[in-house]
């Protein structure tokens, strides 16, 4: 597409870029290079070490070790404001704009000096119609932004950025939010751009558009770079193999003995959107006693959906949701622990817990109607019970007179941990269990929910970490746009096939729009 | 900047910033004082000596106190649910309404006991409704209930004011816009015979720790608290959150209308517009101030009341206007409320 090989010039190089929170080193002497008129894809798994690295170019964090130079220039590490001044824009995944403005005021906001009367509205709509028209971003510079529809909304995001003259453009998984077509017009004015010199980093994880639009690809792994290479060279399995990683963990716990009777079982169950993602979209999904059942996939992809179905905070919309051969007369978050459903949630600090509420508060939250009678609520069980789960399940902490916002993520996870099981569940919907969370505290997190297992029950393992779920799952299904993979046992899928599956490309048909 | 949490705040800093609002309180309140013409320290000891320097001065604080103890606690619980009831000054005049309407003769022949039960009860159902609506309107449609109490107010003392013009005047008021007097049996008796205090201040002490008991030890209570700090999770845990909502209207508007209650059958024995002169939104300072605490609410209602009563009295003395008592409010409040939220946290920055 740039056509003119080796000799342009380069424009961004990142170099030997580090950045290690606590344990994690979430970039690992990343290079990056960036050349005039390119399109570079930017390919990897959630947490693979995207944002991180764009956060550092943008001097959000700094670098423990690594530089940025920018036409030539050194980046000062850790000044945010430094590659905007330097020529660089970036589009993010959530947008940035003032709903009651029109787009010129959006697009001069930030622009125009405080002590200046006036924005100059009109001569800068003259240069954005101007700009507009160059590249192909049809939008009324007059139109408030609130009526815009999500794709103009997009195109407002991309001038605002080329009215800060900027030379090189960062999209943040740009198409997530787009219909087919309106992809198809970013991609051609991604190709006007470039024509006039821009240059272009593309993050995604959608295998067909990185191959359709983009000139070269780096695929992240794990804060590594995992590969380099021109889109011309490769195909889909490789770059899927690259980001999921060519060898598979090994599982580390011993397999299921042979899986029991199905507790749950959802039969072509379609939902409401949740959290950020869609609905569920026919989703056929058994869970058998004595197996974890994981669910891979990028997040956003209908994960929030399922896990509200089960945890009894959605109803389907359609299909059936059937406990022990049976569909529940009525479904919330009291039936789903009557029926024996223990819910860690994704969100620990607030869906999980009440920061102001000590560990006692905290540790009776799902269980306190059992603690009462006739109305009164029995303090003396509730210091009883949440003792057992303070001792038995290793939460760290003076007094469980504590209020919880002063626990770390790890004990409160382990707090929430032994809420659920100590209820004996059937069926445990584990989400995100140890996101955030250190080497020990995910080890013993893990080891709690395979003996939990191992005692019979099912669990529901919901997770964007690829090596927990390799590594702890019986059956894994992968989730697309609300659509559930069939399942894989373990071994049975390689990482390739994960890869096809979680960028929504091995699935027949595009699910019927929202 | 931004505020962090503290584990175990020491004792000099549980104290000492309560007690450094009083003092900025006292400071900033000697500044209004000397412009108004005042000498501080002989203004302050007036007001001390008004509000608490005899048996008289003292039951009159006691007699002011008794409906911001009612108003007091009404907020507070609310508040606790995270409903913000804006509304306690309309409620009390509901409580009052039906209180007037049933005590001047629509019950005669009842007991003294039953009478007085049965008003209680019929104002406490009416203060109830009247929060009820905005409640529910907040749970099911979203709608704003600072909105819809504040406004429900005007609504209220338009409603109470028409009705004393009309159907409820006192034929034998001279055309003053007032009812008639409450039966004898109505009357709340005074606690001692020849001064002002009357049942409604043991009945407001009463509520208090029943309010207390009902926050500490019943699981409504538990998810009351629990609505208000997190409903989300409250939520997530499977608490009925539009329901504890509406169950704390319940108890919310109740208690401001027994304000109403107390007021006609004890103190006044009629209704008229003058009833209140704002204790349902004084009831707002008396509940932050004392941190929503149920118990809490009854030492700073004698606070609030005494400030009043006492600032009456030097007014009379001193030359000094009463309002003087409103500012001296208005700067506790302010001073107060980020004094008593820094003994929890600390500023940090970056």
């Amino acid at each position: 597409m740039t056509g003119q090989g080796a000799a342009t010039r380069e424009v961004l190089r990142l170099e030997g870029i580090t950045r290690a929170f606590g344990p994690v080193r979430a970039n690992d002497g990343i290079d990056f290079a960036l050349a005039e008129g390119e399109i570079v894809a930017l390919l990897g798994e959630n947490g693979a070490g995207k944002t991180t690295l764009m956060n550092i170019l943008f001097g959000h964090y700094a670098a423990d070790a690594g530089r940025v130079t920018v036409f030539g220039r050194p980046l000062p590490p850790g000044r945010p404001g430094a590659a905007l001044a330097a020529g660089v824009g970036m589009v993010h995944q959530h947008f940035t704009l003032a709903d009651h403005l029109t787009v010129a005021e959006n697009i001069v906001l930030g622009t125009v000096s405080l002590w200046r009367p006036g924005l100059g509205l009109a001569a800068a709509a003259a240069r954005i119609a101007t700009l507009a028209r160059d590249f192909g971003l049809a939008v009324d510079p007059a139109a408030r932004v609130g009526g815009l529809s999500v794709g103009e909304r997009q195109r407002v995001e991309i001038l605002k950025a080329l009215y800060r003259d900027a030379r090189i453009l960062i999209l943040d998984e740009p198409t997530a939010v787009l219909t087919p077509q309106e992809s198809e017009a970013l991609f051609a004015t991604l190709r006007r751009m470039v024509a006039r010199g821009l240059s272009i980093i593309f993050i995604s994880h959608k295998l067909k558009e990185v191959l359709a639009v983009a000139d070269r690809v780096v695929v992240l792994r794990q804060g590594r770079v995992a590969g380099a290479m021109a889109t011309a060279g490769t195909d889909r399995a490789r770059l899927a193999e690259l980001m999921v990683g060519a060898a598979l963990p090994e599982a580390r716990i011993a397999p299921a003995a042979a899986p029991g009777p199905a507790i749950l079982r959802l039969a072509a169950v379609s939902t409401a959107p949740a959290g950020a993602g869609p609905g569920l979209a026919g989703v056929d999904l058994v869970l058998r006693a004595g197996t974890i059942t994981a669910i891979a996939g990028v997040s956003g992809n209908g994960q929030a959906a399922l896990a509200a179905l089960v945890a009894g905070l959605a109803r389907p919309r359609a299909g059936r949701l059937v406990l022990d051969g049976a569909e529940p007369a009525s479904w919330g978050p009291r039936q789903a622990l009557a029926a024996g459903i223990g819910r860690i949630p994704e969100d620990r600090h607030r869906e999980g817990a009440v920061a102001d509420f000590d560990l006692v508060e905290n540790a009776i939250l799902e269980r306190y109607p059992a603690l009462t009678r006739a109305g009164l609520l029995s303090w003396r069980a509730a210091r009883r019970w949440a003792g057992r789960i303070i001792a038995a399940y290793d939460v760290r902490t003076p007094s469980a007179a504590l209020p919880a916002r002063l626990l770390s993520g790890g004990n409160l996870q382990k707090l929430i941990l032994g809420r659920v099981l100590e209820a004996g569940p059937r069926i445990i919907l584990a989400c995100q269990p140890s996101r955030g969370l250190d080497v020990g505290a995910t080890a013993f997190v893990h080891g709690r929910l395979v003996a939990a297992r191992d005692g019979g029950a099912a669990v529901l393992l919901v997770s964007e970490d690829l090596d927990e779920i390799l590594g702890l799952a019986d059956a894994v299904h992968v989730m697309s746009r609300g659509r559930l993979s069939p399942a894989f046992r373990r071994g049975q899928a390689s990482a390739a096939d994960l890869g096809l599956w979680m960028s929504g490309e091995a699935f027949a048909e595009e699910p019927h729009a929202a | 900047m931004r505020l962090e949490p503290i584990a175990r705040p020491s004792a000099a800093r549980l104290f000492g910033l309560p007690l450094a609002a009083l003092a900025a309180t006292l400071a900033i309140g000697a500044a209004l004082v000397l412009a108004a013409g005042g000498a501080p320290l002989a203004v302050f000891g007036l007001i001390l000596e008004g509000a608490a320097g005899s048996r008289f001065a003292l039951l009159e604080t006691l007699n002011r106190a008794t409906p911001l103890i009612f108003t007091g606690l009404a907020v507070a619980v609310a508040f606790r649910a995270r409903l913000w009831n804006i509304g306690a000054e309309g409620q009390l005049y509901l409580g009052a309404l039906a209180t007037a309407v049933l005590g001047t003769g629509a019950l005669a022949g009842w007991p003294a006991a039953g009478l007085l039960a049965a008003l209680a009860r019929a104002a406490a159902a009416v203060g109830a409704a009247a929060l009820l609506g905005p409640a529910l309107l907040k749970t099911r449609l979203g709608v704003d209930e600072v909105v819809t109490t504040l406004l429900l107010n005007f609504v209220i003392l338009l409603l109470v004011s028409m009705l004393l013009e009309g159907v409820l005047k006192d034929p034998r008021a001279m055309g003053w816009p007032q009812s008639a007097r409450l039966l004898p049996e109505a009357r709340l008796p005074r606690i001692v015979a020849g001064l002002r205090l009357h049942w409604g201040f043991l009945l407001a002490l009463a509520a208090a720790l029943a309010v207390w008991f009902v926050e500490a030890r019943t699981a409504f209570g538990y998810e009351m608290r629990a609505v208000g700090l997190n409903a989300r999770a409250a939520a997530y845990a499977g608490i009925p959150v539009g329901r504890v909502i509406a169950r704390t209207a319940v108890l919310s508007g109740g208690l401001a209308a027994l304000a109403g209650f107390s007021e006609v059958a004890g103190l006044r024995g009629n209704l008229t517009l003058a009833l209140s002169p704002g204790f349902g939104y004084t009831g707002i300072i008396v509940a932050m101030l004392a941190l929503l605490h149920p118990l809490g609410v009854v030492l700073a209602a004698v606070f609030v009341a005494g400030i009043f009563v006492g600032a009456d009295a030097m007014s009379r003395a001193a030359g000094v206007p009463s309002y003087i008592a409103d500012l001296l409010l208005a700067t506790a409040l302010l001073a107060m409320v980020p004094a008593l939220m820094f003994t929890r946290y600390r500023l940090a920055w970056g």
